[in-house]
């Protein structure tokens, strides 16, 4: 009886747990990202180029984020891949990852004294899993990156 | 030494051209980090040891490159492309790439 309880309580526990403290973090983390997006939009970001545009000063800017979802939105996840469709429960957390790269990347600018960046570009990777049996613990990279220019005075 | 992912380094005019130069380092996680991240999957959030350990290879990867380009005798890189895949489990290759010029 005690085995039985103890195999099919702790999954559970992990699951409620997991879920539970992993919406936290995320309603802070929004809370975070949304505080310093404000704080960052006096930043010009652009995903081209202006080649006409001068610069007294230039550098390579970078941000980049490991995400993970919690237990519950990877059980969740697996449920609804059975059928297909949206996966609703994993798209806030690369939507999450993504934001904070780009936060990174222009907290990184500004402490450079640029204030634009130029040619952004996002990019996201899974990170291998560290057991064969595509358990174990899983990652996803997300990546900003672009050009940072301070802005020739005229 | 100057960087950028645009064609052009801002503010500089390109004189010279010295061909494609790239740099790359694989990179396989530690167990003290690994276990603190297998925890952490648990709630979910920014795995911090995995983002740390991917950022010093990524700096890694375009120190190697910048050493090529200094070879060559140029002073810039231009149009710099980050790459990164997972060739085995537990092991990320980081790879930066770009065109190594003289300005100026």
């Amino acid at each position: 009886m005690e085995p039985f309880l103890f195999y099919l309580i702790l999954p559970l526990g992990l699951l409620v747990v997991g879920g539970l403290v992993g919406l936290i973090i995320q309603r802070r983390h929004y809370a975070s990202i949304d505080r310093r997006e404000a704080a960052t939009r006096s930043l010009t970001a652009l995903t081209f180029d202006p080649e006409d545009w001068e610069a007294s000063a230039s550098s390579l800017v970078r941000g980049s984020v490991v995400m993970s979802p919690d237990h519950l939105r990877r059980f969740l996840s697996w449920l609804k891949g059975l059928v297909g469709g949206r996966l609703r429960s994993l798209e806030p957390v690369l939507d999450r990852g993504r934001r904070e790269a780009v936060l990174r990347m222009k907290e990184a600018a500004l402490a450079a004294g640029h204030d634009a960046i130029l040619n952004i570009r996002l990019e996201t990777c899974r990170i291998a899993s560290s057991r064969s049996d595509g358990k174990g613990t899983t990652g996803v990279e997300l990546v900003a990156y672009g050009t940072g220019i301070t802005r020739a005075r005229p | 030494m100057l960087i950028s992912n645009t064609e052009r380094i801002p503010g500089k005019t390109i004189n010279d051209f010295h061909g494609v130069v790239a740099g790359n380092t694989v990179r396989a996680k530690h167990l003290g980090r690994d276990i603190m991240a297998g925890l952490k999957n648990i709630v979910g959030g920014e795995l911090k040891g995995y983002t740390e350990l991917l950022q010093e290879a990524r700096q890694e990867a375009l120190r190697r490159m910048q050493e090529q380009a200094k070879s060559l005798g140029a002073n810039a890189v231009v149009n710099v492309r980050l790459a990164t895949s997972s060739v085995a489990q537990g092991a990320a290759e980081l790879f930066a790439y770009g065109t190594a010029v003289t300005v100026e």
